[in-house]
């Protein structure tokens, strides 16, 4: 049971990271972030099923934070947006050296 | 304090063994040296919080309309300020206490050690024959090597005591009426009780390092009291000029004390002695610790050619020429050497050197004081001069006769200064009441001094007499035994044998001889002329003047009056053997066991007897010279032809030549001080510090930064997708460098 649940959660978190890599619309690398979040989560339960309850417990934080973090991306990607007229990452580029 | 200073005294006595001297005064050696380091304590305390009290720290502005006139004696350069009337004195607030405390320390640092002497003289005396070493604690323990702070008390370092603590009392207590006015008159006080503490670490040191620290520091008070007036800049560059040529001598003492160690695994003046015996005598090695050894004793003791610093030195009060400058610190050269006889003695070669240095120096510097117009320059001079004669002495291993010396000329010397001093401070005095400005130290502004000063000028003819050599005077004895020493040393010794540059010994020593009786004859003609110009003829200092013209208090005649006596009586320290007049070499057995081995080595094993004839020859050459120096002088220079300085034309031909002092100051200019000044300019000052610092170094690295910040900006693309790769790039790497660890 323990070994289906990492694989699923290896193969969720593998496409969030190809999904980061590779798209330049801003919202869905983020969704591809969530993705990855959600992925670390179902290993936590997995594991809470197999060692205790403290998986579970760190399950809550992360939607917590990811929560937060939602809000927080959202509305920065929002004030790029009235910036920039755009969300394409390859066209924002302010920290060029 | 006192609680500090016997917590000192306690440690010592564990490794002291048994000495005759244990138990005795001899312990309380510690309290000698630092009761003079108290006394600078005192006084430089009261100097520091006079200047942080209210008021103003200069108490001649507290006299309103005196202050004018306090203007120009606070920055003069002859000491002897005093103002215009004796009843509005303005002293420094502290004049009282430190006129306690300054000679109050030496007098008992002196009596103390005239108790150890006594001590001394009971355990044995010239007899005794290991050093009484006290180890006070331990200073540098670095693997094998291990110095100490320890003193050694000797019969030498005894002898060189007595003079530091004795003399130097006698000039303290002078001191009192010379700088009593001074603005600052605890400073100086500070300063003299410092030298004095210095001096005494040289000679009590049982070791180089400790001896080198005491070097060091009478080396720093000469530069403070010969700058003591430092708002002149005249005196504040004869101090850097005393300081500066003495580092060159330094230098040499210091590279000296390497290859001791290096070579003889101590610098413990009863190690090295022991060690001295693996030494090969002759070689190279042994040969050039001596040299440097003298180098520093070159700088130190002013000889020829780093002696320049000495006639400028005499910018400091009177007093300190005296004590400093003549006494006591110019002569720690002819105690170091004096000290290191062991190693001497094994170089004949450095030998050689020593004593055509000494005698050359002898001669040049007597030749200027020939020509010098100002009282102290003279003497300057014949102090240059006579240390010439101390080192021709213990060059040629007349190690007793050198120190004899160095302690008649102490005793001549110092009164010849303080008398100097005494005929100056008259003069200021005389000159301040009238407001001229006048040169006080220069003789043609003197003359017919006798009338108005009687007891300077009958001790200082006494101390003439006696550094001519007229006989029974101290100075006869002392110079007697060197020249003779000299002559025998030709005939037969170890110099004698040996040869520099391909030039034999004997010449050397009979050259020596000869320019040492030359400079005897000039010694007598110059002191003389000295004597004349002040006292005799008449004075010329202006009829004004001439009303204000007195002798100076009993303070500062009494320590003259002292000192007459010691420069008349001082020779009874060693009469030589052939004279039947009192007891024979009383010195020389006293010092036996420090230098004894080291003089029979230099005669090979038999000391020396010239035939009771040849003695007396050479005494009756070397009396009929000092008498016919007197007589030229006497028949040749007239003090009534004399105009005073500000008429006066210049000198023509050789005598300028003189007077300019074979223009030395000028040739060091353009060979030494120039040439570095010009390669510090455009080699150390453009080329390596604005070149090589500047551009490579503090502008280089600020563009090396600015270029590698311009070529790494450009890894930062500002591309998100660029960053994630690389982020996901990095934790693949670090998680498989975990895994395949």
């Amino acid at each position: 049971m323990l070994g289906e649940a990492l694989f699923f959660s290896a193969i969720l978190f593998a496409i969030g990271v190809v999904g980061v890599l590779t798209r330049r619309n801003a919202i869905i690398v983020f969704m591809c972030v969530e993705l990855m979040l959600n992925a670390v989560n179902l290993s936590f339960v997995a594991f809470a099923q197999a060692y205790g309850v403290t998986g579970q417990v760190f399950v809550f934080f992360v939607m917590t934070v990811a929560a937060a973090e939602a809000a927080v991306g959202l509305a920065i990607i929002i004030a790029l947006f009235r910036h920039r007229q755009t969300v394409n990452l390859q066209n924002i580029n302010l920290l060029k050296g | 304090m006192l609680p500090l200073l016997l917590q000192v005294a306690a440690a010592p006595a564990a490794h002291a063994g048994a000495h005759p001297l244990n138990g005795t005064a001899a312990e309380w050696l510690w309290a000698v040296v630092l009761l003079p380091l108290l006394g600078f304590v005192i006084n430089g305390s009261l100097s520091i919080i006079a200047a942080y009290q209210k008021g103003p720290a200069d108490p001649s502005a507290a006299h309103g309309e005196h202050a004018a006139h306090d203007v120009h004696a606070t920055d003069d350069t002859h000491g002897g300020h005093d103002v215009h009337e004796p009843d509005v004195v303005a002293r420094h607030r502290y004049a009282g206490i430190v006129s306690i405390v300054g000679p109050a320390v030496l007098v008992l640092s002196f009596l103390l050690t005239a108790a150890i002497f006594i001590a001394m003289r009971g355990a044995g005396g010239g007899d005794m024959p290991a050093p009484f070493i006290q180890r006070y604690f331990s200073w540098m323990p670095v693997g094998a090597l291990n110095i100490d702070v320890a003193f050694q008390l000797d019969q030498l370092s005894m002898v060189m005591m007595l003079v530091i603590t004795g003399v130097g009392a006698l000039i303290h207590v002078f001191s009192v009426g010379y700088m009593r006015d001074d603005p600052g008159y605890p400073r100086y006080f500070a300063y003299l009780n410092l030298f004095v503490f210095f001096m005494l670490l040289l000679v009590l040191g049982s070791n180089y390092p400790i001896l080198f620290i005491g070097w060091e520091g009478v080396g720093l008070c000469s530069y403070l009291l010969i700058g003591f007036w430092f708002s002149d800049k005249v005196n504040a560059d004869a101090g850097k000029k005393a300081f500066i040529v003495n580092r060159i001598g330094d230098f040499g003492v210091l590279v000296a004390m390497f290859m001791i160690f290096a070579n003889l695994g101590t610098l413990e003046f009863v190690g090295v002695r022991e060690a001295a015996g693996t030494l090969v005598p002759g070689a190279a090695l042994v040969t050039w610790i001596c040299l440097f050894l003298f180098l520093g004793c070159v700088g130190k003791s002013a000889q020829i050619p780093l002696y320049v610093w000495l006639p400028d030195a005499m910018a400091g009060p009177t007093p300190v020429s005296a004590l400093i400058h003549a006494a006591t610190m110019v002569t720690a050269g002819v105690y170091l050497v004096a000290r290191s006889n062991m190693l001497f003695v094994l170089a004949p070669v450095a030998q050689l050197v020593v004593v055509l240095i000494g005698a050359l120096t002898a001669i040049f510097a007597a030749s200027i004081g020939l020509k010098q117009w100002d009282i102290k320059k003279v003497l300057a001079y014949s102090t240059v001069s006579q240390l010439g004669y101390m080192f021709v002495a213990v060059g040629s291993g007349a190690f007793v006769a050198g120190i004899f010396h160095l302690v008649t000329h102490a005793f001549f010397k110092a009164l010849l200064f303080l008398g100097s001093g005494s005929v100056i401070y008259a003069m200021h005095k005389a000159y301040h009441h009238t407001h001229s400005h006048e040169d006080a130290q220069d003789m043609r502004n003197m003359g017919g001094l006798k009338a108005y000063l009687p007891w300077t000028f009958g001790l200082m003819w006494a101390a003439t007499l006696a550094i001519a050599g007229i006989p029974v005077l101290s100075g006869f004895f002392s110079k007697d035994e060197i020249i003779g020493t000299l002559f025998s040393r030709g005939l037969h010794s170890t110099l004698a044998k040996a040869s520099l540059f391909g030039i034999p010994g004997s010449s050397i020593l009979f050259l020596s001889y000869v320019l040492a009786l030359a400079a005897a004859f000039m010694t007598a003609t110059y002191m003389t002329r000295m004597m004349l110009y002040t006292f005799h003829g008449p004075n010329r200092s202006g009829e004004k003047e001439q009303q204000h013209l007195h002798e100076a208090p009993w303070v500062m005649t009494g320590p003259l009056v002292v000192l007459g006596v010691l420069t008349v009586a001082g020779g009874w320290l060693n009469i030589p053997k052939f004279l039947p007049i009192g007891p024979a070499g009383l010195l020389e057995h006293w010092l036996e066991p420090v230098v004894g081995e080291a003089q029979l080595q230099v005669t090979n094993g038999t000391p020396t007897e010239l035939s009771h004839g040849t003695e007396y020859a050479l005494v009756g050459i070397a009396v009929l010279i000092a008498v016919s120096g007197i007589a030229l002088a006497l028949r040749r220079l007239d003090p009534a032809t004399l105009v005073p300085k500000r008429e006066a034309k210049p000198e023509e031909g050789f005598e300028r030549v003189l007077e300019e002092k074979y223009y030395v100051d000028e040739i060091y200019n353009a060979t030494v001080v120039k040439p570095t000044v010009g390669i510090s300019r455009v080699l150390l000052w453009r080329g390596i510090d604005q070149g090589l610092i500047d551009k490579a170094g503090v502008h280089g690295s600020a563009w090396l930064a600015r270029i590698a910040g311009a070529i790494g900006s450009h890894v930062q693309s500002g591309q998100l997708g660029t960053y994630a790769w690389v982020l996901v790039l990095g934790v693949i790497a670090v998680l498989g460098a975990f895994r395949y660890r």
